[in-house]
């Protein structure tokens, strides 16, 4: 069986799309396949591995213990600082996300248990505004280190993001800058912090708090950068080579440390955990 | 040098190339050409007054971008004394965006950061238009390191349109060179003073931004996405970029009201390039006041301090009667 990991589909459509019925089409592979053979496999083609994009609590599901998750900091909400409206308000926008996705903001912070052990969370929502990193998300990414750092718990981020949120303007650039330096006090108290790289990764998140793991995991085929593919296009005015700023080329080119399938993920969180926790106690 | 105008400057300019003819007429003996000079003297110094207090975001996006703006080598020359050049990231290459190297800054010695963008077509290549590659930010960061074994205090200057968009930069980690920088900037053992001099553009900006005093010129900007990339993304239209520099608040009055600036270093009237001494002046001054109190300051201090700063930066609500 060929593996294909990217998607032939049009770039331009960045939405998970499972529409409704028994049936669905692969974005990879482009097959039928059973819905609910998908479901029990963890969102991922069964023909091609293909992972699906998932929201963040199917995310939190999928690697922890049942009945463990407590969540934190649920109360948090964006405010509208520049009082920003492009072809829509952003407070409409936010709006929007909430009532699509149920939840406050594009991050679910909270703690947990992974195989019986301790864990810090945070779980980047990418159906809430592309997972954009505003006030609300540098906030809670900040919270889950410091609540990492206070219980010597490790830190795990899933990350799924565009990058940093531009209706916010600056303050949302210097969310980098304070996540960042919430995870130097980690890595200052050695406490350990795994970062998983989902798709997408990209912007001001993969520039402050994904990329500074101790351990970088990503999803296969996860697309993780810097600048998007269109902009490097348009500057270098080239074609970019197949599977650019995928997990395979980040691998590749040193930048990740594994690349891991969603079956195996939390069997591989468990095995790190086990040989780099902080807490002298396991 | 051959001066540049923008279109706003256009009045400005017309009217002291008029007082130039009249003063190459004044021999000392005609009255009323004295008096003309006078007056147009006066219509100039109003004229200036009026446009410099109104402008947009837009015209301060161009100024800071000004063909003629002083560069971070200028003011090399014009405040710092004996500067040595660094070069390197011991890893992969030289990047000749970032100058790094050690300087004297009013008698302190101090270990200095820039962002180079060139003047002219051949300086500009070299330069990369002030757009750094990843080794760019390690050799920063190899810099910083070294000031912190050293015990110098780190001033670095920001002027770029942002972090180089190329296939290298993804191959060679564009995105962990950046974060690398803010996290170790959060916990670097010694002062930290960042001056935003011309273009702060978003993250490859940031990367040196990281600090215990940020200082912004007058007419500088400082901005998550240009305005032409705003607009690119949010209207599907590059011609939008005037409204998406208004929207998105990226003057130094604006920082300052939000918290991102501490200090703004006042521009001469007309804007720094046209008088590069007075801005050094003013910005030397701006450097050495915010630079001394931080030398005494014990590290743990300082460093608290320094995340504190970055800790409260943001906007936010807690929705009522919401549970913890």
């Amino acid at each position: 069986m060929a593996i294909r990991l990217f998607r032939k589909k049009d770039e331009g459509d960045k939405r998970i799309k499972i529409p409704e019925g028994m049936w669905i089409k692969c974005d990879a592979c482009l097959e039928i396949i059973y819905k609910p053979e998908v479901e029990r496999n963890l969102n991922v083609c069964p023909k091609c591995v293909y992972h699906f994009r998932i929201p963040a609590m199917e995310r939190i599901r999928t690697v922890t213990d049942e009945g463990t998750f407590d969540e934190f900091a649920r109360e948090l909400e964006s405010v509208d600082p520049l009082n920003f409206s492009d072809t829509k308000k952003y407070v409409d926008r936010i709006k929007e996300a909430k009532k699509k996705t149920g939840r406050n903001e594009a991050v679910i912070t909270g703690k947990a248990r992974i195989n019986g052990i301790d864990v810090v969370l945070a779980v980047l929502d990418f159906e809430f505004q592309g997972g954009s990193m505003g006030s609300v998300v540098g906030e809670k990414v900040a919270l889950a280190a410091e609540a990492a750092l206070e219980s010597r718990f490790p830190l795990i981020i899933f990350s799924a993001s565009g990058g940093a949120r531009m209706q916010e303007g600056t303050l949302s650039l210097m969310q980098m800058a304070k996540t960042s330096a919430a995870l130097a006090r980690l890595s200052d108290a050695r406490i350990l912090f795994i970062s998983v790289l989902t798709d997408p990764t990209t912007g001001g998140v993969a520039a402050s708090f994904a990329m500074l793991g101790d351990v970088i995991i990503s999803e296969p085929g996860a697309l993780v950068g810097f600048a998007g593919p269109r902009v490097i296009e348009q500057t270098i005015k080239q074609k970019l080579p197949e599977g650019f700023q995928r997990a395979e080329f980040l691998l590749e080119h040193g930048m990740v440390d594994m690349i891991v399938e969603r079956s195996r993920l939390k069997a591989t969180l468990t095995q790190i955990l086990r040989y780099l926790s902080s807490a002298g106690d396991r | 040098m051959i001066l540049q105008y923008l279109d706003f400057e256009r009045p400005i300019v017309d009217l002291e190339n008029r007082l130039d003819q009249l003063k190459r007429l004044d021999d000392g003996t005609d009255k009323g050409v004295r008096e003309e000079i006078g007056k147009l003297e006066k219509k100039i110094g109003k004229i200036r007054k009026e446009v410099f207090s109104n402008l947009t975001r837009w015209q301060v996006t161009q100024l800071a971008r000004h063909p003629n703006r002083p560069y971070m080598l200028d003011y090399v020359n014009l405040l710092f004394k004996n500067f040595l050049e660094l070069h390197g990231d011991r890893a992969f290459r030289d990047d000749p965006p970032v100058v790094c190297g050690f300087a004297e800054l009013d008698g302190q010695k101090v270990l200095l950061i820039g962002q180079q963008k060139g003047r002219n077509t051949n300086e500009k290549i070299y330069r990369n238009f002030g757009m750094a590659n990843p080794e760019g930010y390690r050799k920063a960061l190899r810099m910083m390191k070294m000031a912190e074994k050293f015990n110098l205090p780190v001033v670095t200057f920001i002027d770029t349109p942002g972090a180089f968009p190329g296939i290298g930069a993804e191959e060679r980690g564009q995105s962990e060179a950046i974060a690398r920088n803010l996290l170790e900037m959060a916990h670097l053992k010694t002062p930290i003073v960042v001056a935003v001099i011309g273009e702060g553009g978003s993250g490859g900006a940031l990367a040196l931004g990281v600090g215990d005093e940020i200082l912004m010129m007058e007419y500088a900007i400082y901005s998550v996405i240009s305005p032409e990339g705003c607009a690119s993304i949010l209207w599907r239209d590059t011609a939008k970029a005037e409204v998406a520099a208004e929207m998105m608040k990226i003057t130094a009055q604006d920082l300052k009201r939000f918290g991102v600036v501490d200090r703004i270093v006042p521009e001469p009237l007309g804007g720094a390039h046209r008088d590069h001494k007075a801005a050094a002046d003013a910005l030397k001054a701006a450097l050495v006041e915010a630079l001394y109190p931080l030398l005494h300051m014990p590290t743990a201090h300082l460093l608290e301090r320094r995340y504190r700063k970055f800790r409260e930066m943001g906007a936010l609500k807690k929705k009522a009667g919401g549970a913890g």
